[in-house]
């Protein structure tokens, strides 16, 4: 069985051509960049070029890049050099439906005495900037608002939050870690300060993040150790990955500049025809601002895990933010901040597309689900019929 | 992902008894919608034998509520109403070889639709008695099912309690609450209380206490909620305290204040009130 991997979002397919960009790091060269030889000198010269390479793609100068771990350390180093370079600044701003290497972190810093406003999204998922007026002050270390959600693809201004904090002279980071190789990023018109990216994110592989920092915007280093990345991030470079990457970002910028009306085509296609065969469901988020990869679709009255691995018996690879998912018995915080019934959480389900999904794919996608709902809702104690009576029970529920 | 044995694979691809019966002579229901899975049960029974002749399922969930639905079902079929009430959410785990700790809880869902189909059925009714204590109020989880489903299935820990009974797995306002119901059903000092130094404390000491408390441990759990909290006044025994954010219209505000009452009445070891502006 072919596996139909639209689970995108979550992780992607190592290209091919980056595969063979990076093992030559892993046989002949595999010198320390830090050496005086030219053996090892040599992989300096390439991880400059990759540099270049990421750089290239979001409008960068090469020494803007930092490579990190992983876009969770992006965050995180963001965060914490915001608040070290900052002393006397005690608050930070950011949303509700952030990933959780920001919104941990700042639970974390709130032991070390730190407070963070969460801004709260309305039923699109979109954040209001008069709230984001309202959060900050001359107390505002760092305000840190997601480029576009991982759960239902909303796309924040974050061009005009940009402006708005420049002009009050306030930091402002932005995880573009779901954006990169999605939609062009442009940090010479953006007004920025820091950006994550992850490498696992746009088909190179796990284990290699960016933290692009403006020039002139003060950095604290996070990992402590030796001079590699100037000072910016300690430790004997990942090489080979950061070759991958670099690799990565010049096929992404490749597939930008063909546009990606087609992927946001077959996507509106997959939603249209699931809207059309499924009564009972709604897609969540903002579809006017939105990846064009993503959609998160609610089914009423089932449950995600169990449509997911009815998906998982014909190969389709989907996630959910259902409770039974999560890990937790709680279901999506991003869902739930935009006050998405529980009902509608429960049974959701998110595809995302890469631009390397076939036409083939999705439609195999509208043959198998629509059968898979109609068979799990045969299952279910609730329906449309049903609804009255489960409304009372929330009532119920809600009075006492 | 899961590691769901090949039973519950099947059971669940391929549900048994899926649907109501006709005419039921009782009907078990327990879970919500809201909660994320619930299960109505219905059966036929043979007056003469008081045989359980007929049972069909309806379920809303994950596969594994699903497949401990469809096991149920099969387990009660042809088994004397007697017989049946003895079925535990143990032996729906193990007639489908077992579930991950994590998904137990949809055995013990199976078994409480059957005890109230079987309650219903005797005419019991289970009133709901108003000193019941709802511990969980996230997942509606009563001091009594907590109580009983430890004894039954040997559970020690508050992990294993969520596990079973979802039960803490919410806010998580009421774990210590929890942990003092195991301590009491075990009779062991397993979970280590916080040793609290419970000296007479000044007023200005007990203040700054109290302060402490709600910056460090309460409000930053609210705020990742969404909500925040401004400590008002002191007066006396009495801390008088103002709800933001989201905490202002939930529905489990007068919860999230008992949760604080008792947190700051365990550290301070007075007669702490805790009351909304």
């Amino acid at each position: 069985m072919k596996t139909i991997y639209l689970d995108n979002n979550a992780t992607t397919r190592v290209l091919p051509e980056v595969v063979e960009a990076m093992l030559p790091f892993y046989t002949d060269l595999y010198g320390n960049a830090s050496s005086m030889h030219s053996f090892g000198g040599q992989v300096h010269g390439r991880i400059e070029q990759a540099r270049a390479q990421v750089a290239e793609l979001i409008g960068a100068e090469p020494e803007e890049i930092v490579f990190t771990g992983c876009g969770s350390e992006s965050d995180n180093t963001a965060l914490m050099s915001a608040v070290e370079c900052n002393p006397g600044k005690r608050r930070l701003v950011t949303t509700r439906v952030e990933h959780s290497a920001i919104l941990n972190f700042c639970k974390h810093l709130a032991v070390k005495g730190f407070h963070t406003t969460y801004l709260p999204v309305d039923t699109l998922g979109r954040i209001s900037m008069d709230a984001l007026l309202e959060a900050i002050d001359d107390q505002t270390a760092v305000v840190s608002v997601m480029y576009a959600n991982n759960e239902t693809g909303v796309v924040f201004p974050i061009e005009e939050i940009g402006k708005l904090l420049r002009a009050r002279g306030i930091l402002f980071h932005t995880d573009a870690v779901q954006v990169a190789g999605k939609i062009p990023i442009d940090v010479k018109k953006l007004p920025v300060d820091m950006l994550s990216l992850s490498g696992h994110k746009l088909h190179a592989p796990k284990g290699i993040g960016v933290l692009y920092v403006r020039k002139g915007v003060r950095f604290c280093p996070y990992l402590i150790g030796g001079h590699q990345e100037r000072g910016r991030r300690a430790g004997t470079e990942n090489v080979a990955s950061i070759i991958g990457l670099g690799k990565a970002c010049e096929l992404a910028k490749k597939e930008l500049a063909k546009g990606t009306a087609g992927m946001a085509a077959l996507r509106d296609r997959l939603e249209k025809a699931l809207l059309e065969r499924c009564p009972d469901a709604v897609v969540n988020g903002d579809r006017e601002s939105r990846l064009p990869n993503t959609t998160s679709v609610s089914f009423e009255y089932v449950e995600g895990e169990a449509i997911l691995l009815r998906l998982d018996e014909f190969g389709i690879c989907a996630s959910s933010g259902s409770a039974c998912t999560s890990g937790s018995l709680q279901p999506s915080h991003v869902l739930r901040a935009m006050g998405i019934p529980y009902t509608a959480i429960h049974g959701s389900v998110r595809f995302s597309l890469s631009s390397y999904t076939t036409p083939t794919e999705i439609d195999r996608v509208i043959e198998v689900l629509p059968p898979i709902i109609r068979e799990l809702r045969s299952y279910s104690p609730f329906g449309r019929d049903k609804f009255e009576q489960y409304l009372c029970r929330i009532d119920g529920a809600r009075a006492d | 992902m899961w590691e769901y044995t090949d039973k519950v694979k099947e059971y669940f691809l391929k549900p048994r008894n899926v649907g109501e019966v006709e005419n039921p002579d009782a009907v078990g229901e327990v879970g919500s919608i809201v909660c994320g899975d619930a299960l109505k049960l219905s059966i036929k029974v043979d007056r003469e034998t008081n045989r359980i002749v007929d049972a069909k399922f309806q379920t809303f969930g994950c596969a594994s509520a699903i497949a401990s639905s469809s096991a149920l079902t099969e387990l009660v079929k042809g088994k004397t109403l007697e017989e049946a009430s003895k079925i535990t959410n143990q032996d729906i785990a193990e007639y489908l070889g077992g579930l991950p700790d994590e998904k137990m809880h949809c055995s013990v869902m199976g078994m409480e639709a059957l005890e109230d189909a079987i309650n219903k059925y005797r005419g019991v009714k289970k009133i709901l008695r108003p000193e019941e204590n709802i511990i969980c109020k996230c997942f509606d989880v009563s001091e009594e099912k907590i109580r009983k489903t430890a004894v039954e299935n040997s559970l020690k820990t508050v992990e294993e309690i969520t596990h079973y009974t979802k039960a803490g797995g919410g806010c998580g306002m009421c774990v210590p609450e929890i942990e003092q119901i195991l301590k009491e059903v075990w009779s062991v000092q397993e979970i280590k209380e916080r040793p609290v130094e419970k000296k007479k404390l000044t007023n200005l000491q007990r203040m700054a206490l109290i302060q402490d408390v709600l910056e460090r441990e309460i409000r930053p759990k609210l705020q990742a909620d969404g909500g925040d909290l401004d400590l008002i006044d002191i007066e006396g025994n009495r801390v008088i305290v103002g709800l933001r954010g989201m905490c202002v219209d939930c529905p489990m505000g007068s919860m999230t204040i008992k949760g604080i009452e008792e947190r700051l009445r365990d550290v301070t070891g007075q007669d702490i009130a805790v009351v909304t502006e």
